[in-house]
């Protein structure tokens, strides 16, 4: 057991935790994020997808240790003032059916937008690629994002 | 009484043996005593004109919590944007809740309609006599009753307590499809905005005070068990409470956190007693599958006689292996057990069957059994299992406090229930034009209900006859259906049998085509010529349907126009769960391998309740199918599965997902499934694609073993 300090979505928060716990777990047992989903536990999946420092990572594979000190922000703090235009767009665009990979999905769609405010096709398969999806929403996902980034609200990159 | 003991109450009347329909229906003297109206199980309007909708069928991404509530807010002509929706536990109010066999809205649609349209034919009665007016100068509109006359109007839930006072009608007129103001609309899913923010309940994430959280080292090898356990080093872990043997084959980490319960288990010792299948292998399987074929079958449909046809005979052997569902959502439950009784939490597609079968493994009463029904994160059949249900009860029973059990993918993937592996032998007689006469298919494969213990009527596994269909015109059919065993754990993935019948059907049809040097569609359009009813079980199919399916994918394909340099193009129609499905596939070849670019779907599927939900399955069916089609293997060796995770079981991806076009036949049938029903044509009308391309059949999936 050792302590931690995040700064997740905005707060910092102390944590007791042993030092090879991933993020992940962190996020949802110990901060009762739930929104961040495990899905395999190993890096494939792309469910466990929360931004630090801005950057798209798996908290499935990142041991907390890894991330003290640092901005960890998840799907529950994407939105600063309501919904990101991520969010709206996959709303609009009807995108989840089980719904339990697109948070996952919609961080690692607003990282790119965050680096690529008006991604092309290639840009966003690339992107999304590692991110799973059973139910096969993959079209509907790259409308979605193709519509955020026509927004008004992207110019100045995603937030 | 509260709404709920009302209905609870209701319970009764429907155990002593009235129907599914009316059973519900409150005893008349009994529905004045709350100030709620709710004549049936389905639905509840207060005074304070909250409405609220009750789902008794589980929601794993196919809509059912949208498009259930939309069939009886037609009726009831409702103000959609007023309804609120209830998640339906485990009940005896709605008779089996099930969901599966892309059966929820067509088993739903005929008792949902009712109860709308009784509560509508109430509330207008109850102004009527608040009014003193006729019954018949009254109307209902979007939430109100208003009596044009005399421009008087009173809500909903202003009637509600005349309403509940008033007799339930015995007979009610449904609306005429002309008229229907909410089915058939894009309307938005209720479920989106939670999924898009986070704060979806999916079952792996509920929490409750004290919950800890467990997970299970179960035996590698099927049908091996613990033989000893050594706990020293997991106990050593903090934060684990609890190591203990929970059943046979499997020992339970108990833990405070669930990264706690996971290094509690990396580190425990476990000797298996790897039992009689320590040398199963998937070869031996499909070796077995081909003895067993050898084997008189039960008849699933005939026609004629088939070995009286005179002509060109053609035969061809096809084989799939054994998949894995691989929801997003690993499994998990969690339960709370108490000697008065046990409290789920379960992401599910069998609340009834994990509170009968928790019952049981517990030993209490299912009455004691309170099954709460969360969100899946994808389904796809595995969850019609009990297995984590009742892992959860049991390890909840052992600590005496609440637990949720949570599955790894691994977990998922090696202990999962599997599609069955299967052998097809098919056969053909052609005439001299090169039409056949003859068509024979024998389905060889384990049986999913059987291997359960549940019955295989005259050797027909039960799901046969909504999934093995075959919608010719023929003189001479035998389809048949030889049971092998296996002692590899099966269960009902989407599409069920549907997927393998469909892949060797689908394909041999082309292959006859190429034999007699016909275009594939012609040659089906000629089997599909003259209408005709062709019985098959309890369903009626009709040729005129599957044709209708089959020119309109054809029409938007542009089938008859050629394709650009490197391009080509298979096709293959299935019909199954009532529907009606064709495919069009168009592909190139990049190095040995396919790359699918646009596959065009049309399906008749009756009455469409919500087209947006619709043109999500389609394409949802077809991206699982592609999975199937291309890569999804199970393997066995040394009595163990193989694939562990994403990397050697691997879905598609983004990259690979084609543009898929939907289009459904305007129709105002009773509707019938569309979860399943995108799946079949996939396999068959990709590898017709390939045929086209390189003159060679792919009669094995998958196609990248």
């Amino acid at each position: 057991m050792a302590d931690f300090t995040l700064r997740v979505n905005g707060s910092e928060k102390r944590v007791s935790v042993s030092p090879e716990t991933p993020l992940l777990w962190v996020l949802r047992d110990t901060m009762e994020l739930t929104g961040t989903k495990f899905g395999c536990g190993a890096g494939f999946c792309g469910a466990c997808t929360v931004h630090v420092e801005g950057e798209a990572i798996r908290s499935c594979s990142t041991p907390v240790s890894q991330v003290a000190g640092k901005n960890v922000t998840t799907i529950e703090g994407l939105g600063v003032n309501g919904l990101h235009v991520l969010q709206q767009a996959w709303i609009a665009e009807e995108v989840p059916q089980c719904g339990y990979c697109q948070t996952g999905q919609i961080m690692t769609a607003a990282a790119l937008l965050a680096k690529t405010p008006h991604p092309s096709d290639e840009q966003i398969t690339q992107a999304m690629n590692g991110n799973l999806c059973r139910c096969g929403t993959y079209e509907r996902i790259r409308k979605a994002i193709h519509r955020a980034s026509e927004s008004a609200a992207v110019p100045g990159g995603a937030r | 009484m509260s709404p709920l003991s009302r209905r609870e109450f209701v319970a009764a009347g429907v155990a002593a043996g009235a129907g599914l329909v009316v059973g519900f229906y409150l005893p008349h003297g009994e529905r004045g005593s709350s100030r709620a109206f709710s004549p049936n199980a389905y639905l509840r309007i207060t005074p304070e004109n909250r409405i609220t909708i009750v789902v008794a069928r589980s929601e794993m991404g196919q809509g059912v919590r949208t498009a259930l509530p939309m069939i009886l807010a037609e009726e009831l002509e409702a103000d959609w944007k007023q309804i609120e929706i209830e998640q339906a536990g485990a009940s005896t109010l709605y008779g089996d809740q099930t969901t599966g066999g892309s059966a929820s809205v067509r088993t739903t649609w005929d008792p949902m309609r009712k109860a709308g349209a009784a509560a509508r034919e109430m509330l207008i009665s109850a102004a009527a006599l608040t009014w003193g007016v006729a019954r018949s100068s009254c109307s209902a509109q979007n939430g109100s009753v208003v009596h044009a006359a005399s421009n008087r109007k009173l809500s909903y839930g202003e009637l509600a307590g005349k309403a509940a006072t008033l007799p339930i009608p015995s007979d009610v007129t449904l609306k005429q499809a002309k008229d229907y103001k909410i089915v058939g609309q894009r309307l938005a899913r209720v479920d989106t905005p939670a999924k898009v923010k986070g704060e979806a309940g999916f079952g792996i994430d509920f929490r409750m005070p004290g919950m800890k959280h467990a997970v299970l080292s179960r035996c590698p090898t099927i049908g091996g068990k613990v033989a000893s356990f050594d706990d020293k080093e997991s106990k050593r872990n903090s934060g684990v409470s609890y190591v203990g043997k929970i059943s046979d084959a499997a020992v339970a980490v108990v833990a405070d956190s669930v990264w706690g319960a996971m290094e509690g288990r990396r580190v425990l010792s476990v000797n298996w007693d790897d039992g009689p299948n320590k040398d199963l292998s998937t070869a031996a399987v499909m070796e077995l599958l081909k003895q067993t074929a050898a084997k008189k079958g039960a008849s699933l449909y005939s026609v004629g006689d088939v070995t009286k046809a005179k002509g060109r005979r053609i035969t061809a052997e096809y084989q799939l292996p054994f998949m894995a569902h691989a929801p997003m959502e690993p499994g998990n439950c969690t339960a709370n057990y108490s000697a008065s009784g046990c409290e789920l939490w379960a992401p599910t597609q069998v609340p009834q069957d994990c509170r009968d079968s928790v019952a049981q493994a517990v030993g209490l009463d299912p009455d004691q059994v309170k099954v709460n029904v969360t969100l899946m994160g994808g389904g796809f059949g595995r969850r019609l299992e009990h297995d984590y249900a009742v892992e959860a009860a049991l390890v909840s029973k052992a600590i005496g406090g609440p637990v949720k059990v949570i599955w790894t993918r691994e977990d998922d993937m090696r202990f999962s229930t599997y599609r069955p592996a299967s052998l097809h032998q098919l056969s053909a007689v052609l005439d001299g034009a090169g039409w056949p006469v003859a068509f024979t298919h024998r389905i060889i494969a384990p049986s999913i209900s059987g291997q359960k213990g549940q019955p295989v009527p005259g050797g027909v596994d039960p799901d046969l006859p909504d999934e093995a269909a075959f919608v010719y015109g023929m003189s001479n059919v035998s389809i048949e259906s030889v049971i092998a065993e296996t002692p590899v754990p099966l269960g009902w993935m989407r599409s069920v049998y549907a997927l393998q019948v469909g892949f060797a059907s689908e394909s041999f049809i082309d292959e006859l085509a190429a034999a007699a040097g016909k275009d594939p569609l012609e040659y089906r359009l000629h089997m599909l010529s003259k209408d005709q009813d062709i019985q098959y079980f309890t369903t009626t199919w009709h040729t005129a349907r599957m044709r209708g399916v089959l020119q309109l994918a054809a029409e938007k394909a542009g089938w008859k126009k050629p394709l650009p340099a490197g391009r080509f193009r298979g096709i293959a129609c299935f019909a199954c769960f009532s529907s009606y499905m064709a495919e069009v596939v168009e592909i190139s070849m990049e190095n040995g391998t396919p790359r699918v670019h646009r596959v065009v779907a049309v399906v008749d599927c009756g009455q469409v309740v919500n087209p947006s939900i619709l043109e999500q399955q389609v394409p949802g069916g077809i991206v699982y199918a592609l999975t199937n089609a291309l890569r999804a293997k199970i393997t066995i060796e040394k009595g163990r599965v193989v694939q562990g995770n994403f990397d050697d079981y691997a879905p598609l991806r983004m990259e690979e997902t084609p543009v898929v076009e939907v289009y459904a036949v305007p129709s105002t049938e009773v509707p019938t499934g569309i979860g399943e029903p995108s799946v079949p044509p996939l396999a068959p009308a990709l590898c017709n694609a390939m045929y086209a391309a390189t003159k060679k059949r792919i009669r094995a999936l998958p196609i990248l073993s």
